[in-house]
C-alpha cells in the first residue's frame, strides 16, 4: 500500500525540481495531443518554448514577456501575501478593473491638459480604486466574519458589469463614431504608460512588479509583519499568542493585493491596452492565482511562474499562426501544465513510502 | 529622444524581405479573429472568406490564423508575429482591433493591412465593413407582411451605431408594407451568450411577437421560435439553414470570401491599395438567403425586387422623407443618408417607440 | 411603455426553464462543498458536459443518452479535480481554476466538427388534460422532463442530507475531516464521490444549454452560468431548497429585465445585471451574523496523518 508522510520541513530539492518534472511531463503529454491532432509534437512543443526566447524574432518577443507578465506577477505578489495567512482574496480581477476604471477616470478628467502630474495621479488613483474594491471584502470580514472568498468572487462580476456601464457611457470617446471604448490613453501623452526605452516592453507596471517582488520578499523574511503573516497561515493559535491582530492582517493583506491589483490593471489600460473597453480585462485576476500557487507563494517563484506562464501564452500564439494548432489546444495544454504543477507540488510536502498492509 | 531600436530594423530589413517575395507570385495571408472559428456566427464566417481565399488560389496563397485573440495589447503582438513571419496581408477581423492594427501598420510599413468594421485608415491600412442595412431593409420587408400580431421582435447586442442602422432599415421597410406595424427590442448586452438570446427570444414572443429579428449570432432565437410554433425568424450572420424547414424564412449571410479574394489578388499582381469599403447587396458582400415557401409568392417576389433595387444602387433604404424619433426632420423628401450620418447613427426613426439605453 | 403585456404565467414559467442549467449545477456544487470541498471548476465542467451531450445525442438521435453521456463527461472532469485535491492534495482554489481553463479547451477540441448542427429534439411532457388548464398548466405541466427532475434532484439531496446517514456523514466531513477521520469515515473517498456527483450535475446543466435552452453547439457556449451556480450555492447559504428559490430568483431578475425591456421600459441593464451579485453579498453578511454559514472546512486540505 502507498501512503503519505508529511514531511517535517517541505524538501527544497523536490520543491526545485517539481516544476521542471512537470513542465516536461506537460511536453510529454501536450506532445502527444498535439500528435493526435496530426502535428508534429517536437516542433510544436520547440515552437512554444523555444521560439519566443530564442527564435529568430526572440528580440520583439522577449520584451512581449515582459508586457504579458508583469501584470500576472504584480497581482500575483498581492495574492500570495494574502495566501500564505490563509485569507483568500480571489476576486482581483474585479480590483484590477476597478483600478484600471480609476486610473483612466482620472486622466480622461483632465484630457486634453498635457501636465507632469496626471500619470502620478493615475497611479494613486489606480492603485486606490483596487484598494477601496479590495476594502469590501476586508471590512465585511473584519466587521461580520463574512467569507472573503465569496464576497471577493462576487465583487468581480459587479465590477465587470460597472466595465460595461463606464465603456457605453460615463468614460465613452466622444469622437468614437459611437462605439463603445474610450479615448485610447496611448495618444495622450500625460497619460500614456510608455516603454521606458522604446520596443523594451519596459514600462512602468513591470517596474512595479518588480519592485513588488523585491518588496514581498523583504516583508515576508526581513520584517515582523511578514513573519506574523507567515505564522498566521502555519499556526493561527500561536500566532494569536504571539499578539497577532487578525483584523490588522486582513485590513493589511486583502487592502495590499486589491492595491497591486489596481496599479495592474492602471499599468495596462494606460499602457499595452490604451483603453477602457467592454472586453477590456482578459483574466489576469485569475490567471494571477495560479501564478501564486505555481510560485509556491514565494516571491522569486511568482516571478518565475509568471515568466513561464507568459511564455506558453506567447508561444501559443505563435504556434497557432505557424502550425495551425486550435487555440483551444493551447488551452488544454496549459491546463495540463497546471495539472501537473499543482499535482507535483505533493512530493516537496510529503514523502511517498510503500507501506506492507497489515494483517489483521 | 529616440532610438532607433532593433525592433524597427528587424521590421524593415523583414518588411523588404517580404515585398520581394510578393513578387514572385506567392502571397502570406495572416487572419486574426476576435470569436473561435466554431462560433458558427462572426468568426466562423471570417474564417469561410479565409477558406475561400485558399480555394481560389491554392498554393500561391498561403494563410495562417489566430482565433480568440482579446482585444488590446494581445490583438497587436498577434499581427506583429505575423508581419515579422512575412505576412504580406493581414486582415483584423474586429471592431476592437483597430487601435492595434493602427499600432502595427506604424511599425510595418511594408505589410498590408486591412480592418473590418473600424474608421482609421493609412496608406498601408485599409477598412472594409458592410452594409448590413441593406440586407435588413430586404429582412424588414418580409418581417412587416408576415407579422399577423402586428409585433415584431427584435433581439440587439448593444446599442452602436450597426446595429442601430439595422433597426431603423428593417423598421421603416416593415412599416412602409404594414402601417401598424410596432417594434419590441430587447438588448441583450453581450456579443455572445446563446442562452440569454434563448430567453430574449421567449419574451419577445411571449409578449405576442410573432417574427423575430436578431443581431446576435446564436440559432437559440430560431429554436424558440420553432417551439412556440407560429412564429418565424431569420438566420444572422451565416444561413442557418437547418431551421429551413421550421421557422426561419430568410436569413442574412456575412460574406467576406468575394471580398478576401479580391484585395488578396491585388496584393498578388501589385495593385493594392489603401480603400475604405463599405460594400452591400450590390456587391455581394451582404447575401439574403433562400426565401423559404413559407413566404407567400408576392411577398417573396417584391422582396427580391426590392433587393434587386438596393443593389443596383437604384433605391437605398434610408431615403427621406424620415423624422427621427422625437418627430423632427432628418431627411427631406427624396434625400439620401450620408455615409457619415450613417456611421454615427445614434438615434431611432421616428415611429420607434422605445429608448436606447443610455 | 406596455407592462400589460408581460404575463405573469409566462414569465415564471420561462424563469423555470431559464434557472434550471444554474440549478443542476448548483445542487451538484452544493453536496460538493457540503463534504468541504470548494470546486471553482463548475464553468469547465458545465461546458465539458454540454459538449459531450451534444456529440453523444447527434450521433446516438437519443437525447435521454446525451444527458447520460454528459453526466460522464462532467464526472470525469471532476474525476481529475478530485485526483488533484485528494490524492494529490493540491490547493482547491488553484485547480478549480485550472480544471475551467482545461475544460473550456477541451470541449472546443471535442465539439470542433459539430458547429452549425441542429441535435434530436427533446419533447416537452406533453400531459394531455393537465397541460391544458389554464394558467397552472402551463406552468405546472408543460415542461420538459429534465426541470423536473432537477427539482427532484433538489428534493433528493435535501432529504438525503437530512434523513439519511449518508446525508450526516457528508456533512460531519464537511464541517470537520479530522474528527469524521476519527470516528473512522473514510474522508477522502466521501468527498471523490461528492465531487463526482457535482461534476454529473454540471454536466447535466450544460448539457440542458446545449440540448434544450439554446439547442446547438458553439464553442463557450456556456458563457460563465458556472460562475453564477458557484454564487448561488453560497447566496441559498448551502442549503438545497433555497438553491431552488436562488436559481429562480436569479433566472427571475434576467428574465424579468428582458421583459421590462421588451415592454418599453428603459431600465439601466447593467446595474439590474449587477443586483444578483450584490444580493448575494448581502445574503452572505446576514447570514455571517445567523449560524447557519459554510461548511468549517471548506477548501481545506484533508490529510490523515495517524
Amino acid at each position: 500500500m502507498i501512503v503519505l508522510e508529511k514531511r517535517p520541513q517541505p524538501s527544497r530539492g523536490w520543491a526545485l525540481a517539481t516544476p521542471v518534472l512537470a513542465v516536461l511531463a506537460t511536453m510529454l503529454f501536450g506532445g502527444l495531443l498535439f500528435a493526435v491532432l496530426g502535428k508534429n509534437p517536437v516542433e510544436a512543443i520547440a515552437t512554444i518554448f523555444y521560439d519566443p526566447l530564442f527564435g529568430p524574432h526572440a528580440s520583439y518577443y522577449r520584451p512581449q514577456l515582459l508586457v504579458k507578465g508583469a501584470p500576472l506577477v504584480l497581482i500575483a505578489i498581492g495574492l500570495s501575501l494574502g495566501f500564505k495567512a490563509n485569507i483568500w482574496n480571489i476576486g482581483a480581477e474585479g480590483q484590477y478593473i476597478v483600478g484600471a476604471l480609476a486610473g483612466a477616470g482620472v486622466a480622461l478628467a483632465f484630457y486634453p491638459l498635457e501636465a507632469w502630474f496626471i500619470f502620478p495621479l493615475m497611479v494613486i488613483a489606480g492603485a486606490l480604486g483596487g484598494w477601496a474594491w479590495a476594502m469590501i471584502p476586508a471590512l465585511l470580514k473584519v466587521r461580520f466574519g463574512t467569507n472573503e472568498i465569496l464576497v471577493s468572487l462576487m465583487l468581480v462580476y459587479v465590477a465587470e458589469q460597472l466595465l460595461a456601464s463606464m465603456s457605453l457611457g460615463l468614460l465613452k470617446n466622444p469622437q468614437g463614431m459611437g462605439f463603445p471604448g474610450s479615448r485610447n490613453l496611448q495618444q495622450y501623452e500625460s497619460a500614456h504608460n510608455a516603454d521606458l526605452i522604446a520596443n523594451t516592453g519596459m514600462h512602468w507596471g513591470v517596474v512595479a512588479a518588480l519592485i513588488s517582488v523585491i518588496f514581498a520578499y523583504i516583508l515576508l523574511n526581513r520584517h515582523m509583519l511578514g513573519f506574523h503573516i507567515r505564522l498566521t497561515g502555519d499556526a493561527p493559535r500561536a500566532a494569536r499568542f504571539a499578539g497577532v491582530r487578525p483584523a490588522r492582517l486582513i485590513l493589511f493583506c486583502l487592502g495590499t493585493g486589491g492595491a497591486l491589483a489596481g496599479l495592474a490593471g492602471m499599468f495596462e489600460v494606460s499602457g499595452p491596452s490604451g483603453q477602457v473597453s467592454i472586453d477590456f480585462n482578459v483574466g489576469y485576476g485569475f490567471t494571477a492565482i495560479i501564478v501564486a500557487f505555481l510560485g509556491r507563494l514565494h516571491p522569486v517563484g511568482i516571478l518565475l511562474a509568471g515568466a513561464l506562464l507568459a511564455l506558453t501564452y506567447i508561444g501559443g500564439e505563435i504556434a497557432q499562426a505557424q502550425l495551425g494548432l486550435p487555440a483551444a489546444a493551447i488551452q488544454v495544454f496549459q491546463g495540463m501544465l497546471l495539472f501537473f504543477l499543482l499535482a507535483l507540488d505533493l512530493l516537496t510536502n510529503y514523502r511517498v513510502r510503500m507501506r506492507k498492509t497489515e494483517v489483521a | 529622444m529616440k532610438f532607433t531600436s532593433l525592433l524597427a530594423s528587424t521590421a524593415m530589413a523583414l518588411g523588404l524581405a517580404t515585398s520581394a517575395m510578393a513578387q514572385d507570385d506567392k502571397v502570406k495571408v495572416g487572419f486574426i479573429y476576435v470569436g473561435p472559428i466554431g462560433d458558427g456566427g462572426y468568426t466562423y464566417e471570417h474564417n469561410q472568406g479565409r477558406l475561400a481565399v485558399m480555394e481560389e488560389f491554392g498554393d500561391k496563397a498561403e494563410t495562417t490564423y489566430v482565433e480568440s485573440v482579446p482585444e488590446g495589447p494581445d490583438a497587436e503582438r498577434v499581427m506583429t508575429q505575423m508581419a515579422l513571419d512575412g505576412a504580406d496581408l493581414i486582415f483584423a477581423t474586429s471592431f476592437g482591433f483597430m487601435d492595434a492594427t493602427v499600432n502595427t501598420a506604424k511599425k510595418f510599413p511594408d505589410v498590408k493591412f486591412e480592418h473590418a468594421t473600424g474608421y482609421k485608415t493609412a496608406p498601408n491600412l485599409a477598412i472594409y465593413n458592410a452594409r448590413f442595412y441593406e440586407g435588413r431593409a430586404v429582412l424588414g420587408h418580409i418581417a412587416g407582411n408576415m407579422t399577423e400580431s402586428n409585433i415584431i421582435g427584435y433581439i440587439g447586442s448593444y446599442p452602436i451605431p450597426e446595429v442601430l442602422r439595422g433597426i431603423n432599415s428593417a423598421y421603416i421597410h416593415a412599416k412602409k408594407v404594414n402601417p401598424d406595424v410596432q417594434f419590441k427590442i430587447v438588448w441583450a448586452y453581450t456579443w455572445f451568450d446563446p442562452a440569454k438570446e434563448a430567453d430574449a427570444a421567449k419574451v419577445l414572443i411571449e409578449q405576442g411577437a410573432d417574427v423575430i429579428l436578431q443581431h446576435t449570432d446564436s440559432t437559440a432565437p430560431l429554436a424558440a421560435a420553432e417551439a412556440a410554433g407560429n412564429v418565424i425568424g431569420f438566420g444572422q450572420a451565416s444561413d442557418m439553414a437547418e431551421y429551413k424547414d421550421g421557422p426561419r424564412v430568410s436569413s442574412i449571410i456575412d460574406n467576406w470570401g468575394p471580398y478576401y479574394i479580391e484585395r488578396v489578388g491585388k496584393v498578388l499582381d501589385g495593385t493594392w491599395e489603401t480603400a475604405d469599403t463599405w460594400a452591400g447587396i450590390g456587391d455581394g458582400m451582404v447575401q439574403i438567403g433562400e426565401i423559404t415557401d413559407r413566404v407567400p409568392e408576392d411577398v417573396k417576389a417584391e422582396a427580391l425586387a426590392l433587393m434587386d433595387t438596393i443593389a443596383s444602387g437604384a433605391y437605398h433604404p434610408f431615403t427621406g422623407p424620415l423624422n427621427k424619433q422625437d418627430g423632427t426632420q432628418w431627411l427631406a423628401e427624396g434625400e439620401v443618408a450620408e455615409d457619415q450620418a450613417l456611421l454615427g447613427m445614434d438615434f431611432f426613426v421616428e415611429g420607434i417607440d422605445a429608448e436606447i439605453p443610455k | 411603455m406596455d407592462l400589460s403585456a408581460i404575463n405573469p404565467a409566462l414569465l415564471i414559467a420561462s424563469l423555470m426553464v431559464a434557472a434550471t442549467p444554474i440549478l443542476l449545477a448548483a445542487i451538484g456544487e452544493l453536496v460538493a462543498e457540503r463534504s468541504g470541498v470548494l470546486n471553482l471548476g463548475v464553468e469547465g465542467m458545465m461546458i465539458t458536459g454540454a459538449v459531450c451531450g451534444f456529440v453523444i445525442a447527434v450521433e446516438s438521435g437519443s437525447p435521454w443518452l446525451g444527458f447520460a453521456g454528459a453526466a460522464a463527461g462532467g464526472a470525469a472532469l471532476a474525476l481529475l479535480f478530485a485526483l488533484l485535491t485528494q490524492v494529490a492534495l493540491a490547493n482547491q482554489v488553484a485547480s478549480g481554476l485550472a480544471l475551467t481553463l482545461f475544460g473550456l479547451g477541451l470541449s472546443a477540441l471535442i465539439g470542433q466538427g459539430y458547429v452549425g448542427i441542429k441535435p434530436p429534439r427533446f419533447a416537452r411532457l406533453d400531459i394531455p388534460v393537465l397541460g391544458d388548464l389554464p394558467v397552472v398548466g402551463r406552468l405546472l405541466f408543460g415542461h420538459d422532463p429534465m426541470l423536473y427532475l432537477a427539482i427532484a434532484l433538489v428534493a433528493g439531496v435535501w432529504a438525503l442530507l437530512r434523513f439519511s446517514r449518508a446525508g450526516l456523514i457528508l456533512r460531519a466531513v464537511g464541517e470537520n475531516h479530522d474528527a469524521a477521520h476519527a470516528l473512522g469515515y473514510k474522508v477522502v473517498r466521501i468527498r471523490i464521490l461528492a465531487i463526482l456527483f457535482g461534476g454529473a450535475c454540471a454536466g447535466l446543466g450544460g448539457a440542458y444549454i446545449s440540448l434544450v435552452r439554446v439547442p446547438q453547439w458553439t464553442e463557450g457556449m456556456t458563457a460563465g452560468v458556472g460562475w453564477i451556480a458557484l454564487a448561488l450555492v453560497v447566496f441559498a447559504s448551502w442549503k438545497p431548497w433555497r438553491v431552488l428559490l436562488g436559481a429562480w430568483l436569479f433566472g427571475g431578475i434576467t428574465v424579468l429585465q428582458l421583459n421590462l425591456q421588451a415592454a418599453g421600459v428603459a431600465i439601466p441593464v447593467e446595474y439590474l445585471a449587477m443586483s444578483p451579485y450584490v444580493v448575494t453579498i448581502l445574503v452572505l453578511v446576514i447570514l455571517s451574523a445567523d449560524k447557519s454559514r459554510a461548511p468549517a472546512a471548506l477548501g481545506r486540505i484533508f490529510h490523515a496523518s495517524q
